[in-house]
């Protein structure tokens, strides 16, 4: 059964925070959909190759052409921070 | 003009009787009647939608050759990329967020000559089976304002259904397009996996997302499949699919057509239950030969179906994170701030549940036993599917256990919300083709599901057709009344 700390480490695996008001709502919430699921449980699928996906295509592959990119501007337009063309971030470096 | 379909606007114009201009304006004077009332628009592309009109009646008055859908008004969901045009998801996390190329689909419905008056409300990030988890605010059903449309895709269904457009265009990952169609008394298709691309869909659960056709007619909804369907080679899953000549009219006279017993079982309410099997009736004295039948595993299809929708959202939405597009957080001192403060405040409450369901699943220790199990019983369903289909031409089933429900009466209790899918689900799981058409006359719009094998477009829309001519639902929009009213 699926338990507070388990869903505090989901959400962090998955960079969310999670208010402990919110920690209790999910857990209960993620159990109901959880013990849902554990119907699956019951059908004999010992001998079942997992399905993936359902179209029978395998190693699809294109030509490694090059192709005309976006012009800079219009990438940029939606880029919440950025400088000189490049996409700025918080630095790597501890400089305290 | 409203009350056209798209065939019927296609001919008009295609004939010189009306102007693409006039078809335009007159669409944008029904939206601003009753968009207020139903709320189906996230923003409109007026200006767009009067440029592309323009053009159209150059060409038209030069006697050029005039493509299948030329001069027809459609709404795209908001989750499908227009060229410069807000595309946000309904996502605080993509509120800013301007498309720079268009998706596969548009790019085929420009080159069939279709205007585009806008962009419909939905679930954020396709979450949802009411609309009411959008982040902007709440689409009503037309039937009934106090009632929600269904959803995701609810924004498209309201469109058609009052007559703001005579087509859109929904995404179906577990019953996105045919639900809200159900809801709304309007027709929806899911199409096969494959058929059409995903270039430019945002991605929810990619091998399950496929774009379908919103109508009012059948031929409406054949004619905008026609249009979307084909091969792109910048979506890896896109399948070739051969020459698209629709014999509508065929009838269903000699299809062998099964009723699986599952799919009226506990939960589905009797009227819903009744208008379908009426549905069947009418079928068998239109010349088909009805038979229950029983499908045992699709009653594992939901749960199969939340494991991996959830599991490949997690690793779809790990993109949101703030730096090269979408919502940043103001606290971005450092980057564990910069990802997780940013997606913590953009992100809607179902969409984080989702997120954390699917990381859990996919996570060391729990794989096997969930999302691994899951992959294995999609295995079984389909199978089961192709069994199915070597004796029968299509099946028959309610669209959703139930009519439109309230506003706000299921968006506490998530599974009661995901139980609104479970019988459009199965199809979705196996990549097959399922139309939603309007079986009922009075009350709320219920919805019958025929579901074909994979590529069986063609024999689903044929019985859909069939049920359209009998039931008479009319094909016109309706007048947005009831619930709380104005707001």
């Amino acid at each position: 059964m699926i338990k507070k700390e388990d869903v505090y480490k989901a959400a962090r695996l998955a960079y969310l925070q999670v208010e402990e008001e919110e920690l209790e709502l999910y857990t209960n919430q993620l159990r109901d959909i959880l013990n849902f699921a554990n119907t699956l449980q019951t059908l004999p699928t010992k001998e079942v190759e997992p399905m993936a996906h359902v179209l029978p295509l395998k190693n699809v592959t294109r030509p490694d052409a090059v192709k005309p990119s976006l012009p800079l501007k219009t990438v940029m337009q939606n880029v919440p921070e950025w400088e000189e063309g490049f996409f700025s971030v918080p630095s790597f470096r501890d400089r305290s | 003009m409203f009350q056209l379909s798209a065939r019927e606007i296609r001919n008009r114009v295609a004939a010189g009787e009306v102007k693409a201009l006039e078809v335009v304006d007159s669409f944008i004077t029904r939206i601003e009647a009753v968009d207020n009332k139903v709320k189906a628009f996230l923003h409109t592309t007026f200006d767009l939608a009067r440029q592309q009109a323009q053009k159209i009646d150059k060409k038209v008055a030069q006697g050029e050759n005039l493509p299948p859908l030329v001069g027809v008004p459609i709404a795209v969901k908001d989750n499908i990329a227009i060229k410069d045009v807000p595309l946000t998801c309904g996502s605080r996390m993509l509120a800013n967020y301007v498309s720079p190329f268009n998706a596969g689909v548009i790019e085929r419905l420009e080159q069939a000559g279709c205007v585009f008056m806008g962009k419909t409300n939905m679930d954020e990030f396709a979450m949802g089976s009411s609309t009411e988890n959008s982040a902007f605010f709440t689409t009503r059903n037309p039937h009934d304002l106090g009632r929600v449309p269904g959803g995701s895709s609810g924004g498209s269904a309201v469109a058609v259904a009052c007559g703001e457009v005579p087509v859109s265009l929904g995404s179906d990952t577990g019953g996105s397009v045919r639900q809200p169609a159900s809801f709304c008394g309007v027709i929806g298709l899911r199409p096969t996996y494959g058929m059409v691309s995903r270039y430019g869909l945002v991605a929810f659960a990619s091998s399950l997302d496929q774009i379908g056709p919103m109508g009012r007619t059948t031929e409406d909804v054949a004619l905008l499949l026609k249009a979307i369907a084909g091969y792109d080679a910048r979506d890896a899953t896109s399948v070739q699919t051969g020459a698209m000549e629709y014999d509508l009219a065929r009838g269903c006279k000699g299809m062998h057509i099964g009723l699986p017993g599952e799919y009226f079982g506990p939960g589905v309410e009797t009227e819903v239950a009744d208008a379908v099997r009426q549905a069947a009736q009418l079928l068998t004295q239109a010349g088909a030969r009805v038979e229950e039948m029983s499908l045992p595993s699709s009653g594992h299809a939901l749960a199969a179906y939340y494991l991996l929708a959830s599991g490949e959202a997690s690793s779809n939405l790990a993109r949101y994170d703030g730096v090269r597009y979408g919502y940043r957080t103001p606290d971005a001192s450092n980057w564990e701030k910069l990802f997780t403060g940013s997606r913590q405040e953009a992100f809607g409450q179902e969409v984080k549940r989702r997120i954390i369901l699917g990381t859990y699943v996919l996570s060391a220790g729990y794989y096997d036993a969930y999302y691994l199990q899951a992959q294995k019983v999609r295995r079984l369903i389909a199978d089961e599917f192709k069994e199915a289909f070597k004796k029968y031409h299509v099946l028959l089933t309610p669209t959703a256990p139930h009519t439109a429900f309230q506003l706000g009466t299921r968006v506490e209790d998530p599974l009661s919300m995901y139980l609104s899918d479970i019988l459009a689900v199965p199809p979705s799981i196996a990549g097959l083709p399922a139309v939603s058409v309007p079986c009922h006359r009075q009350g709320l719009p219920v919805g019958v599901q025929v579901i074909g094998p994979a590529f069986g477009e063609e024999r689903i829309l044929q019985v859909a057709r069939v049920l359209e001519d009998l039931i008479n639902t009319g094909g016109r929009p309706v007048e947005p009344w009831g619930g709380e009213g104005d707001e």
